[in-house]
């Protein structure tokens, strides 16, 4: 225990740096997917056939592909066709671009959810498409969409330690490094399931709060 | 200010409108009555078009309904319409749920438009109501500031869906004498009800539909009181007379 604690001085600081990157990739990715993800389900729901084809084609294909691989394409394949991103850019947007998939879903299924009487009552008063979403849909369907937005927020902080993969330095792989270089496996790697978790936390009490709040009404 | 002429509607082979033609002047309350699947609402949903038809044509104020084209945004808000199930904002008061058209849909000054909200909300006897949410008002008084989000649009005409099938029997009274209220102050109204006492009292005319065409039509108190039609007469006496 007393060769953890001097073990945790010692790592700590060094791991912080990753704390950092970790959350810089899940903030990004998180704005990145949830506009994206806004972006397909708008399509999915518009009417318009050929919106909603690509939209929903574009879902698939995202989530019919690992994540780990969408990151290399965007790292590794892109420069080859003139778009070089830094490692942090490939990851927020790699991993942005993921998620969006499954954001879209909920929303569309949130969307959905509503009574159709409640687009009918829009147009009755002259409401157009865009004033219906904007002032009628969307703010209901974001109190149904707010539970699992909260699981996706914890998926994606853990997720971006697949950002490591493409070099990016965040969390997960200071520990790798830190344990190759010490061999101390047991003082680093709990170290850094601690910090995850301690990220975790202040997610999950929202994500509990959501819950709350919606079945509250 | 309504005109309806042969208006045809299909859902897939089954026709529901064969041939509908039927006006609503100015300052006119129609109300149309008949048994459910009888084409009723479909024809007040095709005025606004909230559905499309497929033949014949509808004129609000001389410009024609067409629900695929830009000018039907125009047409809703000179004739509002109010549903069997309220359709309110849930995520809105009842005042949010008034001002809503005027403020984002008209423009209107959101100073002015609160003032005539509440004046709205007032007038359907809901003062003191303004900062509820739907869920926490009656059926009634849901109706009611349905009603209110109608007037507000200033319409020429309101459409009412069944306004009281879904209430509580002790509830329809208030509805039904804020809509009476209305008529008496001229609005032109088209009712699809089945409260006979309502048609007989308030409205100038009805129609009475049964399987997609107007069997028979005049002043309420000829069409209720004394009906020629055998399938009219079959109908009121099975709605007035039940057991």
């Amino acid at each position: 225990m007393d060769s953890f604690l001097s073990d945790a001085r010692e790592f700590v600081p060094i791991l912080l740096q990753g704390v950092w990157l970790t959350i810089l990739i899940t903030a990004g990715s998180l704005v990145v997917s949830t506009a994206l993800g806004l972006v397909w389900a708008m399509m999915r729901v518009s009417g318009v056939r050929a919106l909603s084809f690509f939209a929903a084609t574009f879902i698939n294909v995202i989530r019919g592909i690992p994540i780990i691989v969408q990151l290399f394409y965007i790292y590794f394949v892109l420069p080859d066709f003139g778009l070089s991103l830094t490692a942090v850019q490939a990851g927020v947007l790699g991993l942005g671009l993921a998620y969006s998939a499954y954001q879209a879903e909920n929303f569309r299924a949130a969307i959905e959810a509503i009574d159709k009487g409640q687009v009918e009552a829009a147009q009755t008063i002259g409401m157009g498409w865009g004033l219906t979403m904007r002032r009628v849909l969307l703010p209901q369907a974001f109190r149904t969409a707010l539970p699992p937005f909260g699981n996706v927020m914890i998926m994606m902080l853990k997720d971006s330690s697949q950002a490591s993969t493409i070099t990016v330095a965040e969390l997960a792989l200071q520990g790798k490094l830190i344990a190759s270089a010490t061999f101390k496996n047991t003082s680093v790697f709990t170290l850094v399931a601690l910090m995850y978790l301690t990220l975790s936390l202040p997610l999950i009490l929202i994500v509990r709060h959501f819950e709350k709040q919606a079945g509250r009404r | 200010m309504i005109v309806l002429d042969d208006v045809r509607k299909s859902y897939g082979a089954l026709p529901v409108l064969k041939g509908i033609t039927a006006q609503v002047r100015k300052g006119e309350v129609v109300c149309v009555i008949g048994p459910s699947g009888s084409g009723k609402s479909t024809v007040l949903r095709c005025i606004n078009g909230l559905e499309s038809y497929d033949g014949g044509t509808i004129t609000v104020n001389g410009r024609r309904v067409d629900r695929a084209d830009r000018s039907i945004r125009a047409v809703r808000v000179q004739v509002s319409m109010v549903f069997q199930r309220f359709n309110l904002f849930p995520h809105r008061t009842a005042l949010e749920n008034v001002i809503e058209g005027p403020i984002y849909v008209k423009g209107e000054d959101r100073k002015e438009a609160t003032e005539r909200g509440r004046a709205l909300l007032a007038r359907v006897g809901l003062a003191g109501k303004e900062e509820a949410h739907p869920p926490r008002l009656s059926g009634g008084q849901q109706q009611r500031v349905a009603i209110a989000r109608a007037l507000a649009m200033r319409p020429d005409a309101i459409l009412f869906d069944e306004p009281t099938s879904a209430l509580d029997p002790e509830l329809v009274g208030e509805v039904l004498g804020t809509m009476r209220g209305l008529a008496e102050e001229g609005m032109t109204m088209m009712v699809v009800t089945h409260e006979m006492s309502f048609a007989r009292e308030v409205a100038d005319r009805v129609l009475f539909l049964d399987g997609g065409v107007i069997v028979e039509e005049g002043p309420a108190r000829e069409v209720l009181g004394r009906p020629q039609q055998p399938r009219t007469q079959d109908f009121l006496k099975r709605v007035l007379n039940p057991l």
